[in-house]
């Protein structure tokens, strides 16, 4: 392998992980105001197919992803009413919705499946992207990898830097103590569901116009459930979210370059890692195990290791918020 | 600011937390209002922070009535209140928990908040670290916090609802320092809720106790304590003759045992209950009495020591083991901790039964026959197909009491009468009896001192993780154990 | 009143209409007849010996799933890794069935049936140990191990279990007769699922309803503190619970190669896992009715299938049906709770 080919797969692997990325951006600020939204796989799957679809029909791609958007708020909406208006269980209404969504992609989607279409093309930074390395990497990319970099720095800065930012977390750590400080919380809850549904939305988009263009049954399926998993293993934050859709982007990446160059291993071994990755991930962050063998290390490592790897979910997730 | 209130009710289903009081409030003067649990202290005071609306009545800001639709708008009118338990947020550090709601701009400027905390902890003679994150501090600090927030925020009148519990002697002292600071340098008003005695005695200018949700009398102080005490609990009844028992053969033995948690611990306890004898913990919550409870049912781990059930070691047994010893435990939470919600009571008699007596088939006519016999027994109204969520909350007390089996060694209840009317709690009472001359031992928790007093053999209070010296129950009075749970010895 | 009191009467059946009036439009829009549609899906599903019995043979598996799922449901388990499970337990068949292949069927169709059930059950004790001792939550492992299952099923039919003439990634080649579920009147039906269902269904009644097991799950589903308290211990009863459930589900994958199939194919699970899923949840997880909802689902996509043939409509409208309804059953029915909590609120 040369070095032009490991770029072309870093350059790959950068540009898969983007609709990822947007995606469980999305979910992070959904499930930071305390509100799980499991629909994302077919929301995701919905939303790709009704972007592919309006971009094809309307001849605009800004149209497709304002659609795209659309689906996913719908959906959100949905889930939002079900679970903080009517106190359903969360889990339930977003299972359902994610059977729906990939029923209606594949019914609805019907006549527009391999079907050439418009998609968003590549968009090179001047000077930049003739930088050795970096530039084919960062800079001379599809459109779409700079809209989620925009939109996981602009999620981390509103998260953490802003005064809405602290009454979205606060909403979702603590809705009592929130609603003490003024925050209406049922409200707020139902603004971030719909934001992140829409995120979501635009990520499914982002796919089929970017990535794999067109559409096709199941196109997207799949991602949605890493995305969910990204956004544990994330610890709910969009910069760390960011790095672990990369992380997956590249075991798909791989598997295709793998696939291509080395004999002798079964397609079936490169497939499964991302699955296979998604169980270790989850135990590295959430299980005992971890903080068991961390007894093993130094002292001194013990506190920065612990903080890289264990994860802590808001602590009102998915708990519905009663004023007394 | 002068601050009124008229004729504030409040009722909670057919509870009457608050009814129909009217107290006054005004500028660089400290309060301490008085009353037991229950007393309707702070559903009161919560209405004054705008944390729940009144049914009826006023509130009474320099004449002009106030409605809050939130803390925050109470806030801006110029009242906060500091919780036992903070309303902070424990993931975010000081910094940013102490920026949430403070304004109304778009991006956090933390250089100038960080100055703005740090000049008003000064002033106050308080050090916490603005980056330090909440979850790291102690209960005391939070406490700082909350109260320097609600000061930038613009707070005239600040509430303080039992500020001391679970605080060091240190922190206690600066405190009350800037209380007074605050009070007398810059004209605010302070209420501490509080039920120790001498810290009000202490720190207050005026004491207003509340009795049952009602009025129970004011005095200015300091006055003498018994003037308080006989507002507080009214005419301390009279005491039941106790059924005499024999109390000889010990059955439960702590020795040296000591609980760690990251809250609280306990160190070396020991402490001998003998069969057949009631004896009762008080204190306020979260000062031992719970934790010990729960390290005798194996619930939490005992770092060292050893505790013997009927003589054998049972130090290292969990919960589910200590079950199968012989021993109960009883939460104070009813549905949420030991019934479930949609199964029936005799389902629920079922799941209680000893493991060795439970079959893997269940005959059910003889476990409904078994459950309606204990539904006479103990009173419980309600049918062997009910389901536990629909039984009213005194029946639900029964029923766990129902579901205590046979040959029970040792009882451990957290609050066995709690909300409970009084006949209702006479007959768990009597219930408990028998089962004491049956020769089991009952441990129990109560913060109802007349309660501790009238029903227990001995009595242990607990401060801060400290076990008092223990006093026998017909040789106290509420006054001593007050004083004892204030942290005296 | 009265026409208040007639639209109370009407409510329970709501979901059901607004989820057909959401269908009707749906054909609308794509220009389909909705009598004609219906029409189809009734032909599909009951139009002849030979449908009723692949409608009959469709519900056979997808009713092993939902009353595996009872057991999970009751416990408070999300086993959305069922569609594993099932794939896990037409593996094992499989297995079984190219292993033994001289066996006669007496023996072999008991080994199949036993390697189906402990595949199965593997593949749910996987999920079982890692909520109970990794803390990873079911639906994560459960989805990660579906997915590990279909693509360890593609491994098997292109490589160690291709057909002698090459491999294709359709399917092994069609097992002996003597392992094959014997089969009614040269249908997909075999008599012998449904003796096997039978069982399986008055086990799964007996064990929720009448033994201190049941009752455990369904303390432990309704209130894990209350239930620990109680003396339920929540790491065994989470993994017997899980393990039954496998082995349920790893019997419908057995059927599905044995009976609806003759070989292992790379579908091989239909979607029937997730399908369960929507069946318990439309039951208001109450056994009973789990046999009436498996069988009207499987009646609507057995029916969407011809309709697909018949109108070239994509047969997903069947899964949309499914879908809406049970969402309209969640929301509308506790909008109906809704208005009874606000008035008894007021009332008050």
């Amino acid at each position: 392998m040369n070095e032009l080919l490991i770029v072309k797969i870093l350059s790959s692997i950068i540009l898969q992980s983007a609709p990822l990325m947007i995606a469980v951006t999305g979910e992070t600020i959904t499930e930071r105001a305390g509100v799980v939204n499991l629909s994302l796989d077919g929301k995701m799957l919905l939303a790709a197919m009704t972007g592919f679809a309006v971009a094809y029909t309307t001849d605009s791609v800004y149209l497709g992803f304002l659609a795209a958007a659309l689906i996913g708020a719908l959906f959100a909406l949905i889930v939002a009413f079900g679970s903080i208006t009517l106190k359903l269980n969360q889990v339930a209404i977003g299972f359902v919705l994610t059977l729906l969504g990939s029923s209606l992609s594949a019914f609805l989607g019907q006549n527009f499946t391999r079907l050439p279409g418009p998609s968003v093309g590549k968009f090179s930074i001047p000077y930049l992207k003739d930088l050795p390395v970096l530039g084919p990497m960062f800079f001379d990319q599809n459109a779409i990898f700079y809209f989620a970099v925009l939109v996981v720095l602009a999620a981390w800065w509103w998260l953490f830097r802003t005064q809405p930012g602290l009454y979205l977390r606060g909403a979702g750590e603590r809705p009592e103590a929130a609603f003490a400080r003024g925050a209406g919380v049922n409200r707020l809850r139902y603004f971030y569901t719909l934001l992140g549904g829409a995120l979501v939305g635009v990520a499914g988009a982002a796919y089929s116009l970017g990535i794999k263009i067109g559409w096709s049954e199941n196109h997207t399926a799949g991602l949605g459930w890493i995305a969910l998993a990204i956004v544990i293993f994330g610890g709910w934050s969009p910069i760390r979210g960011a790095i672990g859709a990369i992380l997956f982007g590249a075991t798909k990446a791989l598997a295709t370059v793998f696939q291509q160059n080395v004999a002798g291993v079964s397609v079936q071994t490169f497939n499964a890692l991302p699955w296979v990755l998604m169980i270790v991930v989850l135990l590295l962050v959430s299980s005992d195990w971890v903080v068991r063998a961390a007894a093993w290390l130094p002292p001194r490592l013990r506190g920065p290791f612990l903080r890289l790897v264990q994860v802590a979910p808001p602590r009102a997730l998915g708990v519905e918020f009663k004023q007394d | 600011m002068h601050v009124e209130l008229q004729n504030i009710r409040k009722h909670f289903g057919s509870v009457k937390a608050n009814d129909g009081i009217s107290l006054t409030f005004e500028p660089g003067r400290i309060y301490g209002l008085l009353g037991e649990n229950g007393a309707g202290k702070s559903t009161l005071m919560k209405i004054l922070a705008g944390f729940q609306p009144a049914d009826s009545g006023h509130i009474l800001l320099d004449g002009q009535p106030a409605h809050f639709a939130n803390p925050a708008a109470a806030l801006r009118a110029g009242i906060g209140m500091v919780y036992q338990d903070p309303l902070d947020f424990p993931p975010f550090t000081v910094l940013e928990n102490f920026l949430l709601g403070k304004d109304r701009r778009l991006a956090l400027d933390f250089r100038a908040a960080s100055a703005e905390l740090k000049h008003l902890m000064g002033r106050y003679g308080f050090e916490i670290d603005p980056q330090a994150n909440i979850q790291s501090l102690s209960l005391g600090e939070r406490q700082q916090l909350e109260l320097v927030r609600l000061l930038a925020g613009g707070g005239r009148l600040l509430i303080l609802d039992e500020p001391t519990t679970g605080i060091s002697a240190e922190q206690k002292d600066a405190l009350f320092a800037s209380m007074r600071h605050m009070a007398r340098q810059e004209d605010r008003t302070l209420i501490l809720v509080s039920h120790k005695l001498d810290e009000v005695q202490e720190l207050c200018d005026h004491a207003y106790v509340l009795r049952a949700g009602g009025f129970a009398g004011e005095h200015p102080l300091p006055c003498d304590n018994n003037l308080l005490v006989e507002k507080m609990f009214g005419q301390v009844p009279r005491r039941s003759p106790r059924p005499a028992l024999p109390l000889e053969t010990n059955l439960l033995e702590l020795q040296q045992v000591t609980v760690r948690t990251p809250r609280l611990t306990l160190q070396n306890i020991n402490l001998t209950i003998r069969a057949g004898e009631v004896f009762g913990l008080a204190g306020l919550e979260g000062n031992g009495q719970e934790l010990l409870m729960q390290a005798i049912a194996g619930l939490a781990p005992i770092a060292s020591g050893r505790l013997l059930l009927a003589g054998r070691d049972i130090t290292r047994h969990a919960y589910h083991q200590t079950l199968a010893d012989g021993v109960a435990y009883i939460a104070a939470g009813r549905l949420e901790e030991g019934l479930v919600a949609g199964l029936s009571l005799t389902e629920h008699i079922i799941l209680s039964a000893p493991r060795v007596k439970q079959t893997f088939f269940i005959r059910w006519e003889g476990a409904r026959r078994v459950t309606a016999e204990r539904i006479q027994a103990y009173e419980v109204v309600g049918t062997p197909q009910s389901n536990a969520d629909q039984l009213s909350g005194g029946n639900q007390q029964r029923l766990l009491f129902a579901m205590l089996n046979p040959d029970l060694k040792l009882a451990l209840l957290n609050q066995p009468t709690r909300g409970l009317d009084v006949r209702s709690a006479d007959y768990i009472w009597e219930t408990l009896y028998r089962r004491r001359a049956e020769g089991a031992a009952i441990l129990f928790i109560s913060p109802d001192l007349d309660e501790v007093i009238e029903r227990s053999d001995r009595i242990a209070v607990f401060s801060g993780g400290q076990m008092s010296r223990i006093v026998k129950a017909s040789q106290t009075s509420a006054e001593e154990l007050g004083h004892l749970i204030g942290g005296r010895q | 009143m009265t026409l208040k009191s007639f639209l109370q009467r009407l409510w329970p059946i709501m979901p059901t209409i607004a989820s057909l009036a959401f269908i009707a439009a749906l054909l609308l829009a794509f220009g389909a007849d909705p009598r004609t549609a219906l029409e189809a899906v009734w032909q599909g599903a009951f139009g002849s010996q030979d449908r009723i019995l692949s409608t009959v043979a469709f519900w056979v598996p997808l009713t092993f799933c939902a009353i595996g799922l009872m057991l999970t449901f009751t416990a408070g388990l999300w086993n959305i890794g069922i569609e594993g499970q099932m794939i896990l337990g037409a593996l094992g068949a499989s297995w079984a069935a190219l292993t033994f292949k001289d066996q006669p069927a007496w023996v072999l169709i008991p080994l199949e049936i036993l390697a189906a059930m402990m595949a199965g059950a593997l593949w749910a004790a996987i999920s079982a140990i890692l909520k109970t001792h990794g803390k990873v939550h079911e639906i994560f492992s459960g989805l990660a191990l579906t997915n590990l299952a279909i693509i360890l099923t593609n491994y098997l039919i292109s490589g160690p279990w291709q057909p002698p003439e090459g491999g294709s990634f359709r399917g092994t080649a069609p097992f002996a007769t003597a392992a094959l579920l014997p089969r009614y009147a040269e249908s997909r039906f075999s008599p012998l699922s449904l003796v096997l269902l039978t069982l399986a269904f008055i086990a799964a009644a007996i064990l929720l309803g009448n033994t201190t097991w049941g009752l455990k799950l369904k303390a432990l589903g309704r209130n894990p503190r209350s239930a620990f308290l109680l003396g339920v211990s929540s790491n065994r009863e989470t993994l017997t619970a899980m393990l039954l459930c496998g082995a349920m589900a790893g019997l419908g994958g057995a059927v599905r190669v044995l009976s609806w199939f003759d070989s292992l194919r790379q579908s091989i699970s239909g979607g029937i896992g997730f399908l369960a899923l929507l069946v318990v949840m439309l039951a208001a997880y109450r056994i009973l009715w789990v046999p009436f909802v498996a069988f009207f689902f499987s009646a609507v996509l057995q029916g969407s299938i011809t309709l697909q043939l018949r109108t070239q409509l994509h047969s997903s409208l069947g899964g949309i049906l499914t879908g809406v309804l049970v969402l309209f059953t969640l929301l509308f029915g506790d909008l109906n709770n809704l208005k009874r909590l606000r008035k008894s609120a007021r009332n008050e």
